[in-house]
């Protein structure tokens, strides 16, 4: 497996991948040249699904482009929220009362989990292994179940407000919240023996496509992806925002760079996300969840703004460039799938195609978030 | 501090003008000021140069102005000093006819410091060189804003359509593009 493959470029094919494809996940097409079973080059081809989110910006207020942002990543939609309002509120200078800001971590982290736990099936299932997904999507159930009963929706939240949250949280929320904490540890567990130590799976993905920390710094690569390269970055740690330095939790890092160890990475991240969310139930002050005088109109100061916050898919960063009226001048939205997808074309070179399909279940790819 | 470093390998490309730590603080007032009056009064356009900003209400640090021509030299002190590159976007700005093009980097350690590098050109005439032969990441970047403003970037090996469709001749997010 560690030896260069020889290639002979002159006996090559083009295959195209997509764009409906079960092992893209979405909308996804990759031109492959191909030399036999070899991946000679790669050509990904994406915006099928591209909605110009960017321009929808331009032409809306601050409180009506904020769904925008839950249409981006489906599975992960809450940390995208989070980076907007948090931007806004940066920008003009609303004030957070700390019982929301607990409770957005606390709700980030649960969709983190949901987010990661589909991730996890769908890898599997990328690779032969089909039984997984059901068992993840049955605790995907449950942090839906949670998380419909006090935002209202399942699956494309909007439940941060500019200055808190729309709707506090309850009893029945908390208490559901802990039961599902030891549940969850369980079935981790479970995952562990059923997937992690499974002879083929550790074969397929020990030593596949292996990334360095330089093509990772190159392209800007972020979540498991650069975690998996022994890069040490996590914007929750590296660049500390909302309530995220009251609680004790790591960074998993491997170095070996390879799929193994980016789906180590994720599975580690789900066992922090839960001490997290413990750590934000036992310390969940009383107060308000919206500030006395929330703002009416959102017109944020003329000037040019920036927030990163990590998503379940990597580093999200926000841009604002505003003019001093209720519009954005420009909102630039950088996506971290987009630069995670974007070594793959580089990466996937001399694999096999079924390591290079491997390799792109390991990116944790959600197309409208790429294609935005 | 990775800060201070980054900021005298950048100031570098402006040898006239000299670093002045005093001169940050009054920087960050202006646009405040205008925006107090009713920002009807045009502002002095940016003069090029560092300039250390507020991480607190930009969420930045560094924030660069410089010619097209000193780009590359730029992108490769920031590659130097083991930036990873974040994004690269655009902006129109009809009314001094010009576009400008940001570059967003940021770093992988604990010693945290975000640079920006902006640059301008004019509006009728977008073209920069591309940076894709030092940060191989900038190629969708760049593409995308080509998309978008329609800004050429000289020597990008595949400067094709990437998230419209392959034959798009319109650039959405020109101020004046009407759908």
């Amino acid at each position: 497996m560690s030896e260069p493959v020889r290639i002979q470029a002159d006996e090559t094919f083009v295959l195209n991948v997509g764009p409906q494809h079960p092992a893209t996940h979405g909308v996804l097409r990759v031109k492959m040249e191909m030399d036999g079973e070899y991946i000679v080059n790669a050509e990904t081809v994406i915006g099928y699904i591209h909605r110009m989110h960017e321009k929808m910006a331009e032409l809306k207020t601050y409180p009506q482009y904020y769904m925008n942002l839950s249409r981006m990543d489906y599975l992960g939609a809450l940390g995208y929220c989070h980076g907007h309002v948090l931007l806004v509120e940066k920008a003009s200078k609303i004030e957070v009362p700390e019982r929301a800001e607990y409770i957005r971590a606390i709700t980030v982290e649960l969709n983190r989990i949901a987010s990661h736990l589909f991730w996890f099936g769908a890898f599997v299932m990328d690779l032969g292994g089909f039984s997984p997904l059901m068992y993840a999507l049955q605790d995907r159930e449950y942090i839906l179940d949670i998380l419909e009963r006090i935002t209202g929706s399942r699956l494309t939240y909007s439940y941060y407000r500019f200055g808190g949250i729309y709707n506090d949280v309850d009893e029945q929320f908390v208490e559901s919240t802990r039961k599902f904490i030891p549940r969850m540890r369980k079935s981790l567990k479970k995952y562990h023996r059923l997937v992690t130590g499974n002879i083929i799976f550790r074969k397929r993905l020990e030593g596949n496509a292996l990334l360095s920390r330089e093509t990772c710094r190159k392209y800007g690569a972020s979540s498991a992806v650069a975690r998996g390269s022994g890069i040490n970055y996590d914007v929750r740690k590296n660049e500390p925002y909302s309530v995220y330095p009251e609680f004790d939790f790591d960074i998993p890092v491997y170095s070996e760079g390879d799929s193994m160890a980016r789906y180590k990475v994720r599975m580690e991240e789900m066992e922090q996300s839960l001490r997290i969310i413990e750590q934000g139930l036992d310390k969940l002050p009383d107060g308000p969840i919206m500030p006395k005088k929330p703002p009416k109109i959102i017109k944020p100061p003329v000037g040019d703004y920036y927030q990163a916050v990590e998503t379940a898919r990597g580093n999200f960063g926000i841009r604002l460039i505003s003019d001093g009226t209720k519009n954005p001048y420009r909102l630039k939205l950088r996506s971290p799938t987009y630069s995670n997808m974007h070594l793959f074309d580089e990466s996937c070179r001399g694999l096999l195609i079924m390591d290079a399909l491997a390799f792109m279940g390991s990116l944790d790819l959600v197309i409208p978030e790429i294609d935005r | 501090m990775i800060l201070e470093k980054t900021h005298t390998a950048l100031a570098v490309l402006f040898p006239e003008t000299t670093i002045d730590d005093s001169q940050i603080g009054a920087v960050e007032e202006v646009p405040a000021k205008e925006e107090e009056k009713g920002a009807k009064k045009t502002p002095e356009p940016r003069k090029n140069g560092v300039i250390l900003r507020d991480y607190a209400v930009h969420g930045y640090h560094v924030d660069i102005q410089l010619a097209p021509s000193q780009l590359r030299e730029a992108v490769a002190i920031v590659d130097s000093l083991d930036y990873f590159i974040e994004s690269i976007t655009g902006v129109d700005w009809i009314k001094e006819e010009q576009m400008e093009v940001i570059y967003d980097f940021s770093r992988y350690d604990f010693d945290l410091c975000r640079v920006v590098i902006r640059t301008r050109v004019p509006r009728d005439q977008p073209s920069l060189p591309s940076i894709t032969s030092i940060y191989a990441g900038a190629n969708w970047h760049e593409r995308e804003t080509h998309d978008f403003f329609g800004i050429k970037f000289e020597d990008h090996p595949h400067l094709v359509p990437l998230l419209l469709p392959e034959d798009a001749d319109f650039h959405p997010l020109l101020k004046d593009f009407k759908a």
